[in-house]
């Protein structure tokens, strides 16, 4: 895309960078996930390193978006540990946890409202109390999956499911996180957002260090475009 | 006892029946379908009320206040569970939330009436306390099941948009907030909006009572404005009270939003 990822790396984070000593951003160790008898996964490691791009994929039902729950502190561990920061997630506040690491589900739901206080919401939160809303930021991202301004006007709960999607993007940039867990973020796009998606995150990794990325998608095509690590979930037995 | 009123005998009774037994034969013939719904909820209205003044007229004998206090128990923890019953969906301990609640909410305020503004001797004296209780209860009891309703229904329904707001680092509270408005407001509506009509639409029940057992009208409405704003507080603290311990049960301490927790209610009838 045409907007130079420099204006993407001024992003101001006023809680401090997460201590990355040894590039690694996000760990989970020896996690294992039951729904009733059906075991999903057993003795799962994972380790998210700066810069990284991981994919995911596998089956329906495999447990790809679980897992992002899982990651971002949706779901309850059942076993196993997630360190992020060298702090385990028991000694993190989970607010704060959830600043670093955000979850972009697949259907997003907005609130009532227009798309601008959907994307100043979190701004709200006690946690960014402190912190200004990133208007200049704004534009640009617009300009990069190729809205103009009048999107921000729009109501929100009339979006379609692709927009949806759009605004829960430019939503989750907007808060500066350290790791992006995507839930198949372009399942509901057209071609040519697609692409400018892709472009937004991949120039958003390597604008300023100390982001990652988690995809999951079945689209192989894109998987190879957008990630390079592929971890590939088992349908459960 | 008072005697300026007009006793009413069975046969007034007889004649004030015959009011309803017209409706249902309008009911018949017009094959409106109402007629046996009348009827019965017309003879269950008779049999409970006879009942209820039997029951009453034996209470308000009682000399001592362990048989007070646990009649007024009886009735707090029938309308808590009355409360949950009008719901849609259930969660683990919804009635012990529910009836702490009622309970809670109706002592504190029939208790401070009573003995704060009353003033009655003795201070658990039946015939004051029973029927302030009352008169509290049922109001709890709508804005309880009101508030909880919504409560439930939005955890159901806006699951995702609430977890939205935990993912992007909101506390259960902050993601809870909007959603815990919309059922304080709910549950209070009725409340609300009978006191802004109050005396203009409609007079209450108690203050019609009163004055037909010929109260001085300036006499019966202070009573009103007492009942009213013990109605308004008792509701208020009922439903906020029970909002928070549901919260505290769909939402956990780890900032997660249980919504699993929530089962839809079996059908009774």
């Amino acid at each position: 895309m045409s907007s130079p990822p420099t204006t993407l790396a001024q992003t101001t984070n006023p809680i401090p960078h997460a201590f990355t000593a040894n590039g690694e951003l996000l760990r989970a160790r020896d996690l294992s996930f039951h729904i009733e008898a059906r075991t999903l996964w057993r003795g799962f490691d994972l380790t998210l390193h700066d810069g990284e791009r991981l994919g995911i994929t596998g089956p329906s039902g495999s447990g790809k978006t679980l897992l992002l729950r899982t990651l971002a502190a949706l779901e309850s561990l059942q076993s196993g540990n997630l360190v992020c920061g060298g702090l385990e997630l028991a000694q993190w506040s989970i607010p704060a946890y959830r600043a670093r690491v955000v979850y972009v589900p697949q259907r997003p739901a907005l609130r009532e409202g227009t798309v601008e206080a959907a994307l100043r919401a979190p701004f709200g939160f006690r946690l960014r109390r402190a912190q200004a809303f990133p208007d200049a930021q704004v534009s640009t991202l617009l300009q990069a999956v190729g809205r103009d301004a009048s999107f921000v006007r729009q109501r929100a709960e009339r979006l379609s499911g692709g927009e949806a999607q759009i605004v829960a993007m430019l939503r989750a940039l907007l808060v500066a996180p350290e790791v992006l867990l995507l839930d198949e973020p372009t399942a509901s796009l057209d071609a040519a957002t697609v692409r400018a998606i892709e472009q937004l995150l991949m120039n958003w990794i390597s604008a300023q260090p100390g982001r990652a990325y988690v995809w999951t998608s079945h689209d192989a095509a894109q998987l190879a475009r957008v990630t390079d690590r592929l971890l590939t979930l088992q349908s459960a037995a | 006892m008072n005697t300026d009123y007009i006793n009413l005998s069975n046969w007034q009774l007889v004649f004030a029946a015959v009011l309803i037994l017209v409706n249902v034969a309008i009911s018949v013939w017009l094959r409106l379908g109402l007629g046996k719904t009348l009827l019965v909820a017309s003879t269950r209205m008779v049999v409970q009320l006879l009942l209820v003044g039997f029951i009453l007229q034996s209470v308000f004998e009682l000399k001592t206040p362990l048989p007070v206090l646990g009649i007024g128990l009886v009735m707090s923890a029938l309308a808590g569970i009355a409360a949950v019953h009008r719901t849609k969906r259930r969660f683990a301990g919804v009635y012990w939330d529910s009836v702490i609640t009622v309970l809670g909410a109706a002592f504190v305020v029939t208790g401070a009436a009573v003995l704060g503004i009353l003033d009655v001797s003795p201070w658990y004296a039946p015939q004051y306390t029973i029927p302030l209780l009352g008169m509290v209860l049922g109001n709890i009891l709508s804005g309880v099941s009101l508030a909880l309703d919504r409560f439930m229904e939005g955890v159901a329904h806006d699951a995702s948009i609430i977890e939205s707001d935990l993912a992007l680092g909101a506390t259960r509270w902050e993601a809870a907030h909007p959603l815990i408005n919309d059922s304080l407001r709910t549950g209070m509506i009725p409340t609300i909006n009978s006191m802004m009509v109050m005396g203009v639409v409609s007079l209450p029940g108690m203050m019609t009572g009163q004055l037909l057992a010929g109260a001085a009208p300036t006499d019966a409405v202070r009573y009103q404005i007492m009942i009213m704003f013990m109605i308004a507080a008792a509701t208020a603290l009922g439903t906020l009270g029970v909002i928070l311990l549901a919260f505290r049960r769909l939402f956990n301490a780890r900032h997660q939003l249980c919504a699993e927790r929530l089962q839809l209610a079996r059908r009774e009838d």
